[in-house]
């Protein structure tokens, strides 16, 4: 069976977000001072081959850890879509 | 007398600087690494370079953190050999879990390019046995991503183990908010693991070693190693 993760890499609440920030400071300039507390992380798309959805939860799971999120400073969640 | 060995990943550009310093300026035995050799040619002191390895994709470090010679230099550190990783090298070391922590964004989100000054912690580890701990020691940074930062806990134990390096400092040795350049937690340039064998920093000492570009003060750095580091 064919997946697709969707995956959110954020930095974690505690980090302070350089980019986030700016933007956030933007937004006055756009008279939407309303707006506070932007944040920016990465969205992660893939495909995986797997036997069942546990298979592939788990296998999307090893490859945030390992790779794809350094959770020293990211989170990351994800949906998977059966294709 | 020690082999130390570099490593090129594709996008490293600090490699020739290294090589250059410990081989004709320090005139010692120097061999050229492959990022996907699975050989460190018998060298006993391995250096990842400063650059950009395979372009910064994804996060600093962390797709070089997988090279096939990763696995021999995570093998080599883990059995008490040195290692040493300069900038880009002390992202990858963080990626591969060698040292503690990461290195975020500057807090500026700007790349900074110029001399800072750092002072060494203590005078407990290989690379800071000859550097005078008051001294303040000018050396280039060069980075997008040299905010460091540990949690809690972590900061707690490298400091009561004396795994800091050095910190940011003013031309004084002052350590202040002033003289950081790039929001790292508590000024930290560089850490060092708890065996005390695998060194990571943001400054480039390879860039301040010889006479001829007028400054030296990272020429204590190699000197310490050279003094104390047997094979």
């Amino acid at each position: 069976m064919k997946f697709r993760a969707e995956i959110n890499v954020m930095p974690l609440k505690a980090l302070l977000d350089p980019q986030g920030k700016a933007v956030t400071n933007s937004m006055k300039n756009l008279s939407l001072s309303e707006i506070t507390n932007v944040r920016i992380g990465k969205h992660i798309s893939l495909e995986i081959d797997a036997e069942n959805k546990e298979t592939a939860k788990a296998k999307t799971e090893e490859a945030c850890k390992k790779l794809l999120a350094n959770q020293i400073m990211e989170s990351f969640e994800f949906e998977l879509f059966e294709e | 007398m020690l082999k130390f060995g570099v490593v090129t990943f594709p996008g490293s550009n600090c490699d020739e600087d290294m090589i250059y310093v410990l081989g004709t300026v320090l005139g010692q035995k120097v061999e050229s690494l492959w990022h996907k050799d699975r050989d460190l040619k018998g060298c006993d002191f391995i250096v990842l370079p400063g650059g950009f390895s395979y372009g910064d994709y994804l996060r600093s470090g962390a797709i070089a953190r997988f090279s096939p010679i990763m696995e021999e230099v995570v093998k080599h550190a883990n059995k008490g050999g040195y290692v040493m990783g300069i900038c880009n090298g002390f992202q990858i070391l963080c990626e591969a879990g060698l040292v503690p922590g990461a290195l975020l964004h500057n807090n500026t989100q700007k790349f900074i390019c110029k001399n800072v000054h750092i002072k060494a912690d203590n005078n407990n580890t290989l690379i800071t046995s000859a550097v005078d701990t008051n001294k303040a020691l000018k050396i280039p940074i060069a980075h997008g991503e040299g905010r460091y930062y540990a949690d809690e806990a972590t900061l707690k134990s490298i400091q009561d183990n004396g795994q800091v390096l050095f910190r940011y400092c003013d031309q004084n040795g002052n350590i202040t908010e002033d003289s950081n350049p790039n929001g790292s937690i508590l000024n930290i340039a560089g850490v060092t693991n708890a065996g005390k064998n695998v060194f990571g920093m943001m400054p480039h000492p390879e860039r301040a070693a010889d006479e001829h570009l007028n400054n030296t003060d990272g020429k204590f750095l190699f000197d310490s190693i050279l003094s104390l580091a047997r094979v």
